[in-house]
């Protein structure tokens, strides 16, 4: 059986370009989010984000790269340079067809579209949008698909391509679709992650719409509370994680250096509701279990469960409800954080965020905290490492994910040399 | 890897006909869904005409209580999905609780709801904009949808490629039968006919202007002008062979026998697009030599340069004129994310039927075009194995084998 | 954005704007007596009552606070939120 190895990591994350300032800001603690800047949130009942503090040019885009690109494509390529740097890969040196693309994102082009939607509508005001105001590149941003052809040109990959659209469990997912393309043997090595950019009003809107997103405007820089007893809501956030997956034992052989193992995915549906939860998790146990039964590994052995932790209520039940169901008494013992504390809620591109942190954590040997926790919920009872970040040596790690449709979704990270039942 | 994966449902929503019989028939008769506009008033924009789906009353398929949280496009997969879970005779009670997934392909998502929502932002302020505005336009949601209206709790998602996301999502569709699940609700349905969904398309320049519905999407013809849109497209209910046999399933269209992808190189990179190699690795991924093959489904663009590029892909792995190649699509126009996904459906129509249909309404190939295109009237063969090609813009590339099932 | 109004909302004005934002589970007769049936019963979930509350907002100019989805499990609690007193801007 094929098995794969994360080689390489590129982050483009609130509070930091580049995997050290993000690896730093998460082991401080520190959070990123802030009052919307990018445009006047004035109107929304939300008015916080984490935003990146992002300039394409300085990222080493070039002109014509940040002037086609969407944000969310430029964070992507950004993400994708810096990880393939980060693996030590030669790209050129491989047979192109044997290097595949999957990227996350769930709203895709979402800021330049609204924009550029602004600007043929003349403000929305006119139905009957005016083409002859449109820019070239519109229909790129329109198919957010672009954005893996972006991805795949940038890094020389010929093989399958795709973008995963799966709401809030595309960056999961988009790595769970690459692990099976190397395992089943269609590619060697994948370009692998998630990427959004979805601060815009429009966003704002939606999802204040459903009162989704927390109130607590007055302390921006502590909105984001996830198993909190105060806890209101998610903050939005934005970012991208890209991974260089290759076959561990070809990428042994280069003496590569492996971050984990990407040992086990499951992606499972609820069925139930497009936004709605159930508090007993049941679904994303059985992607738990699932992902587990692949990775062969038994629910005791884990060290660490990044949560989904997306602030809300409805989430911090419905997944310790899934933890407790997938780990029985061991629950108790796992050690579990939610980063989105800290750098918002990024939808599609949060799960490679998320798994990019966890193997961070499994190179560094310390936990990421969960930020703002001061007041526990008294019904939520495991171990969510408050506020400061942890010491601690994990062989296994899990990440989970819920997303709009009902998705589930859960990845299991493991130390390569572990002895496989 | 001894599973073998089979189609045994269809749903089809087409321009050309509502229900996988009617659009069959349309399709062998010839008859083009290809017509003005009448989703809005296109008169002002250089491209007037659009394949739309006939006679969906979305109140006779649709529960009332998703109508005003859907789109036109989810109300179309909606049906369709159900259409294809009928055919294939599955009662999903009896189907173990996660044997069954769902897995679609999107282009731009429900685009008619985005822009509605948008006009009510930006018009309007944001008191205006549907609770539903959060998951109704997405690209997951007709994956998230067809999963809850059918208790559907396995490995889904959604693959996103433009044009050749349907046969990306039956490839995955295979993928998740292989591991062990009994069957996977596949394939795309798009529709994206509304001002906001048209400007796109017309900056990037490859949309037909001509105002003949019988002269405006004409590929592989020397007028050849570009592309009309269309709406619709299929979902097939990929199945495990053994498990269809066991419930007794009542017929099984084909197998889904090879299937493979690539990404076009870099633009000015030098290097060769990756059609070729994807059709080749198609093949090979189905055990087939190029003579195995007795009927290409084309991607079929309409756009001259790209109409020349697959022909002489076409002839690079077949030899010229080798094999018959048709474009039904021509009476449909593209339907993006559920062209494909419509195309494998009648590839599997036709290996049922022995009978390949034409690419109704072009004379004849341009000169120079190295390949057999079945025009004038549909042919009858002895279909044992179809290839359905797809290309997406940007660079994708992606080949569907159907065989005939022994 | 608020407006002091002599304008009640009653049951039938409630249950037309449920008709027209969210639909109408099959089986249910919202012109029946179901003053006192939970929404959950009358096939709403809290999406569908954001919605209505959207356009009870719109329509009549009233503001109802946002904990009025989770409280208001009835069609009669959630008119005496809406008629009584409302104006309070949160």
């Amino acid at each position: 059986m094929r098995r794969v190895a994360i080689t390489g990591l590129g982050v483009v994350a609130p509070g930091g370009i580049g995997v050290k300032e993000y690896w730093d800001l998460l082991t401080a603690g520190r959070t990123a989010t802030r009052t919307i800047s990018f445009y006047d949130p004035s109107q929304f009942r939300s008015r916080v984000a984490a935003e990146c503090d992002f300039d394409p040019l300085a990222a080493g885009l070039s002109q014509q790269e940040t002037r086609r690109l969407d944000r969310a494509a430029q964070f992507a390529v950004v993400s994708t340079r810096e990880a393939l740097a980060d693996s030590g890969l030669d790209t050129s040196a491989l047979d192109p067809g044997r290097i595949g693309t999957s990227l996350g994102s769930a709203v895709g082009c979402t800021t330049s579209l609204e924009r550029e939607y602004a600007v043929v509508s003349d403000g929305g005001r006119e139905w009957l949008v005016d083409h002859t105001y449109a820019i070239p590149q519109l229909y790129r941003h329109f198919v957010p698909s672009s954005m893996a052809a972006e991805v795949g040109q940038a890094a020389g990959a010929e093989g399958p391509a795709a973008v995963v659209s799966t709401g809030c469990t595309s960056g999961l997912d988009s790595l769970g679709h690459a692990v099976e393309l190397i395992r089943e043997g269609t590619c060697d090595v994948m370009i692998a992650g998630a990427t959004e950019a979805p601060i815009s009003p429009i966003t704002s809107a939606c999802f204040d719409a459903i009162l989704a997103t927390t109130p607590r405007n007055d302390t921006p820089e502590s909105a984001c509370r996830p198993f909190d007893r105060t806890r209101s809501g998610l903050v939005l956030g934005e970012g991208a994680a890209v991974l260089v997956l290759e076959e561990l034992e070809s990428a042994r052989a280069r003496g590569a250096h492996v971050y984990a193992e990407i040992a086990g995915f499951a992606q499972r549906c609820n069925a139930y509701h497009m936004t709605g939860l159930k508090p007993d998790g049941r679904e994303m146990s059985e992607a738990i279990d699932a992902a587990l039964a692949e990775a062969r590994i038994d629910p005791s052995a884990i060290d660490y469960i990044n949560a989904h932790g997306s602030g809300t209520k409805m989430n911090d039940r419905h997944e310790t409800g899934a933890f407790k169901r997938s780990l029985g008494e061991h629950a108790y013992r796992t050690a579990i954080s939610s980063i989105k504390s800290m750098i918002g809620h990024s939808l599609g591109a949060i799960g490679s965020l998320e798994i990019a942190a966890c193997a961070l954590a499994m190179e560094h040997g310390v936990l990421p905290p969960t930020a703002n926790l001061h007041e526990p919920d008294p019904d939520l009872d495991l171990d969510y490492i408050p506020l400061t970040a942890r010491e601690k040596q994990t062989d296994v790690v899990l990440s989970v994910g819920s997303g709009f449709g009902g998705f589930q979704s859960a990845m299991v990270l493991a130390r390569p040399e572990r002895s496989i039942a | 890897m001894t599973t073998t994966t089979v189609v045994t449902g269809l749903g089809i929503a087409a321009p050309n006909g509502l229900g996988t019989e009617d659009y069959w028939k349309a399709t062998l008769a010839g008859e083009s869904g290809i017509g003005p506009v009448t989703r809005f008033d296109a008169t002002r924009y250089p491209a007037r005409l659009a394949g739309e789906v006939p006679g969906f009353v979305a109140e006779e398929h649709i529960p009332s209580r998703l109508m005003p949280q859907t789109d036109h496009m989810t109300r179309l997969a909606l049906a369709a999905a159900e259409w294809a879970l009928e055919d294939a005779g599955i009662d999903t009670g009896d189907v173990p609780e996660y044997g069954m997934g769902t897995v679609t392909s999107a282009s731009g998502g429900a685009v008619e709801f985005g822009q509605r929502e948008l006009q009510n932002l930006w018009s309007k302020g944001k008191e205006h904009v549907s609770a539903y505005q959060s998951f109704a336009w997405f690209y997951a949601v007709n994956t998230g949808q067809i999963s809850i209206r059918h208790k559907l709790r396995g490995p889904s998602g959604v693959l996103l490629t433009e044009q050749a996301g349907g046969i990306d999502a039956i490839g995955q569709a295979r993928r998740h039968v292989r591991k062990g699940f009994q069957a996977v609700v596949s394939g795309g349905v798009d529709a994206g006919i509304c001002p906001w969904g048209w400007v796109p398309q017309l900056a990037a320049g490859l949309m037909s202007t001509e105002q003949d519905p019988a002269r405006a999407f004409l590929p592989f013809s020397a007028d050849a002008s570009g592309y009309v849109v269309g709406e619709g497209g299929a979902i097939l209910v990929a199945e495990d062979l053994a498990a269809a046999r066991a419930r007794g399933a009542s017929h099984v269209y084909g197998e889904i026998a090879g299937y493979a992808a690539t990404l076009d190189p870099a633009p000015g990179s030098g290097r060769p697009p990756g059609l070729v190699k994807a059709v080749r690795t198609a093949l090979a991924d189905a055990g087939l030599a190029p003579a195995d093959i007795d009927v290409v489904f084309a991607d079929a663009a309409g756009v001259p340069e790209l109409d020349r590029a697959e022909a002489e892909a076409l002839a690079e792995v077949f030899g010229p004129g080798a094999v018959p190649v048709t474009a039904p699509k021509s009476s449909t126009g593209r339907l993006l994310a559920g062209g494909a996904a419509l195309d494998a459906a009648t590839a599997l129509l036709a290996l049922r039927d022995g009978v390949v249909p034409h690419t109704a309404g072009v004379g004849a190939p341009a000169a120079g075009y190295p390949i057999d295109l079945v025009t004038g009237a549909p042919r009858e063969a002895d279909l044992r194995n179809a290839l359905v090609l797809a290309r997406g813009h940007g660079g994708f590339n992606a080949a569907l084998v159907v065989s005939r099932t022994a | 954005m608020t407006t002091t109004t002599s304008t009640t909302v009653t049951l039938a004005d409630l249950t037309r704007m449920l008709r027209e934002s969210a639909g109408e589970e099959e089986g249910i007769d919202l012109d029946g007596d179901v003053l006192d049936t939970p929404f959950l019963e009358l096939g709403y979930d809290s999406l569908a009552l954001l919605q209505v509350i959207g356009e009870v907002q719109r329509t009549y100019g009233i503001s109802v606070p946002d904990d009025a989805v989770v409280d208001a499990e009835t069609p009669r609690a959630l008119l005496e939120l809406i008629n009584s007193g409302q104006g309070s801007e949160a």
